[in-house]
């Protein structure tokens, strides 16, 4: 069953919405993407003025910058991954519970960046899936929250009860 | 004191193992001739001349030459402000020094590295393992002969290496060679394929 | 009403036996991993604590998970190329790390002391900058980790404000590569003087802020005092450099004792600690970057040319070998033509040599020693991290502090991974 990004106006629509499940929860899944700060390098210094006060990620509902990967939805990796860190990224990326989301910020995080070396992982995408990319060396936190946005969009549109236990009992799902 | 008269002093006290202070845009570099003895001239250097702080302790990789080793220490006296350079050789087959760990702390970690990034063993260090590179890693990247783009390792669990994709560059510039061809950015030939190289070094090996 | 009564275990053996059980259960040490990725580590640090309940008794700090190879790149680079990866060593001042590097690789040219007026001061002016905002980072994520969340966001505005300055000047926020070898990119726009002047005005009354939030604030000192404490000796012997150095007693500037640049003929003191512990190093930190206001009103004041530079001065030595020449000139004239190829092909033409050179950085010391062969490429580049031997501290700094206190000495020191990996 695919959903649709739904929009409201109370002017027009009067104060209550009526809608499916599935878009209010996706509504409110994207409107609070809890990000797992991966900040490794340049990037993560970009990410923390993202968290500031001048371009406010809080307006997207992504202030809580959790470190803790059992309480994030989308780990953001920002910087240079290298061989040694690849363990234990990939560990923290299996300990996120789902649904979740990864952005590759940055040229070091998309495709290894300007290190072409012996100790530098040419892309995150080699040991976890990777949602969105971010061009950039750093990326300007506007670009950040584009990619942000992106996220949302993508979350937007996921059908989410499909196949889920949920669905069966509530007899959501035709046989 | 001027670091001169301090490299002096130094040569007076050792005698036939250092050789004539050189200096380079005002720096004065010792060469000590035998690695054996840094622990003492070392000892020297802080106890009796005042160089009490250890700026950096760098290693050199003479690919193709003997001794293939140069270890460089920076000195400097912090109430003076004077900087001096000692450097010594090590030949390949031996690839170990002492240590100066006892002279000043700060050379554990100095230490550490310089085994990681080229092999070279500090003997009498307490705790000579890889620092920058994790434990297991079986090769030494600093070195002449490894290649930048890394070679393929594994350590399950730990980490692994893979070999780093130099293919469509220009990444990287080759040293200066008289081959200007060589030397252009342009597309590179995967390793391995034919390479129109008129610079012997480059054939030989000897630079990569 | 209850009553506690103990378990009686009839067999004598089976009672010794759990008796030396509970006295080996007391005993036991935990062993903690802090690991690489974690909210107050300033970076992939992992840090191996051996814990005996609150205590710690050995700290093992584990380093390199931001290795990425600068050194071994640097021999495959010309001089320029090289100078974006500067500015990802200590991403905090992009721009320190630019003047230190342009300027070792001066000195091995044997030019670092014929740079022109102009071009000395403009560097001279964004070092400062650099080191007001790493000084800003370094106390906000300090503070943060500390619990005080306002003085995170007070500083990080700040740092706009001085990221805005960098933008003009070199293009980019953060990663400038503002230098070249031999002078700058290009000149500052001719309204960057009364930004800077601007932005003093408004950091002045920001720093009284975190001085008010902070300094006098109980938590605040009963958490630093008598922490963490480097004495004079152990400071100098661990090769301790910058604040850290200077905030266990010890009266080393490098801008002061082996003046660089345009330092001799400005007016500024250097701050030295008394206790060696984290408190003087944070008053270090902010005395700093009241000491680099100073020099930044003298700048923008004393400037050749003054802000428009209407005289024209040079902002980069004119010899066709060090520096590329204007595009007009190359594009009608041989020999600006030829300079231009090989200055862009095979880099900067370096006499063989090994130099070693300092930089008074905001984090300490960043040196880069250069042993050449002659060439454009470098055939050894070292680069002396202040952060990694500011590191090697740890497992003598931590052992004996509680496990609440490792936030606190970490921001203290002020490291980054990306200058202490390399």
């Amino acid at each position: 069953m695919q959903t649709s990004e739904y929009g409201y106006n109370s002017k027009i629509e009067g104060d209550v919405v009526l809608t499916t499940v599935d878009a209010a929860l996706a509504w409110f899944r994207k409107n609070s993407v809890w990000p797992m700060p991966m900040g490794l390098a340049c990037c993560a210094i970009e990410l923390m003025a993202v968290g500031a006060s001048r371009f406010d990620i809080s307006r997207f509902g992504s202030e809580v910058m959790r470190f803790s990967p059992r309480q994030a939805d989308c780990m953001i990796v920002a910087g240079t991954v290298t061989y040694k860190s690849a363990g234990f990224l990939k560990r923290i990326y299996d300990q996120m519970p789902e649904p979740k989301w990864v952005i590759a910020m940055g040229a070091c995080a998309s495709t290894g960046g300007m290190y072409r070396s012996y100790a530098v992982l040419q892309g995150v995408d080699k040991v976890v899936p990777v949602d969105v990319y971010i061009a950039g060396c750093p990326p300007r936190p506007e670009a950040v929250l584009d990619a942000l946005m992106k996220i949302q969009k993508k979350i937007g549109t996921q059908p989410i009860l499909q196949g889920t236990v949920a669905a069966k009992l509530l007899h959501l799902e035709e046989k | 004191m001027s670091a001169l008269e301090s490299a002096n002093k130094i040569k007076a006290k050792f005698g036939a193992l250092i050789a004539e202070p050189t200096e380079f845009r005002g720096e004065i570099s010792l060469k000590i001739a035998d690695a054996e003895q840094i622990f003492e001239v070392c000892n020297f250097a802080k106890r009796q001349l005042g160089f009490d702080y250890l700026v950096d302790i760098s290693s050199i990789d003479n690919y193709g030459e003997d001794p293939r080793w140069t270890v460089v220490y920076h000195l400097r006296g912090v109430a003076s402000g004077e900087e001096l350079r000692l450097k010594t050789d090590v030949s390949e087959e031996k690839s170990e020094l002492p240590s100066v760990l006892p002279v000043w702390r700060t050379a554990n970690w100095h230490e550490r590295e310089i085994y990681d990034m080229m092999g070279i063993r500090f003997s009498g260090h307490p705790d000579l393992r890889r620092i920058l590179m994790w434990e297991g890693y079986p090769y030494h990247p600093l070195r002449k002969d490894f290649p930048l783009a890394g070679k393929p390792s594994d350590l399950p669990g730990v980490a692994f290496t893979q070999v780093t994709p130099m293919e469509g560059g220009p990444f990287v510039t080759l040293p200066s060679s008289s081959d200007s061809i060589a030397r252009e950015p342009r597309v590179r030939v995967p390793e391995g394929a034919e390479r129109a190289i008129s610079d012997q070094r480059l054939i030989d090996g000897k630079l990569k | 009403m209850a009553q506690v009564q103990d378990i009686e275990i009839p067999d004598s053996a089976a009672r010794a036996a759990a008796i030396e059980e509970a006295q080996d259960v007391q005993g036991e040490k935990m062993v903690l991993n802090m690991g690489p990725s974690h909210p107050a580590t300033h970076g992939v640090l992992r840090i191996v604590l051996e814990l005996d309940g609150e205590v710690i008794t050995k700290a093992d700090p584990d380093v390199g998970y931001l290795h990425r190879g600068d050194e071994k790149i640097a021999e495959n680079m010309t001089y320029t190329q090289f100078i974006p990866y500067t500015d990802r060593l200590d991403y905090l001042a992009p721009l320190a790390n630019n003047v230190a590097y342009a300027l070792a690789v001066e000195k091995l040219l044997g030019i670092h002391d014929k740079l022109p007026p102009r071009c000395q001061y403009i560097r001279v002016m964004v070092a400062e900058l650099a080191r007001i905002s790493s000084h800003l980072l370094g106390l906000g994520a300090f503070a943060m980790d500390t619990g005080a969340v306002t003085v995170f966001l007070l500083t990080f505005t700040e740092r706009e404000k001085i990221y805005n300055l960098a933008e003009a000047a070199s293009g980019a926020r953060l990663t400038t590569s503002y230098t070249r070898i031999g002078g700058l990119m290009r000149d500052i726009p001719p309204t960057w003087c009364d930004q800077v002047r601007q932005f003093l005005k408004e950091f002045a009354v920001a720093l009284a802020e975190a001085h008010t939030l902070l300094t006098r604030n109980r938590i605040w000192v009963d958490r630093l005092r008598d922490l963490g404490v480097i004495s004079k000796e152990m400071a100098i012997d661990y090769g301790l450099s910058g604040p850290n150095l200077r905030g266990s007693g010890v009266e080393f500037d490098l801008r002061k004792n082996q003046p660089y640049l345009c330092y001799k003929d400005l007016d500024f003191d250097i701050a030295i600690g008394s206790a060696g512990d984290c408190y003087d190093r944070y008053l270090v930190r902010m005395e700093e970057m009241r000491q680099s206001m100073r020099i930044l009103e003298q700048c923008v004041n004393k400037i050749p040319g003054g802000a428009e530079n209407k005289s024209h001065e040079l902002v980069s030595i004119q010899d066709g070998k060090i520096t590329l020449p204007s595009k007009q000139k190359v594009l009608t004239s041989m020999e600006e033509l030829i300079h231009q190829f090989m200055l862009v092909t095979e880099g900067v033409n370096c006499p063989p040599g090994e130099v070693y050179f300092g930089h008074e950085n905001p984090k300490g010391e960043l040196g880069f020693y250069i042993n050449s062969k002659g060439g454009g490429t470098p055939y050894r580049l070292k680069i002396r991290a202040p952060s990694f031997i500011n590191l090697s501290i740890l497992g003598e700094l931590m052992p004996g502090a509680m496990i609440s206190d490792v936030p606190v000495i970490l921001g203290s020191l002020d490291f980054v991974m990306g200058e202490s990996d390399r």
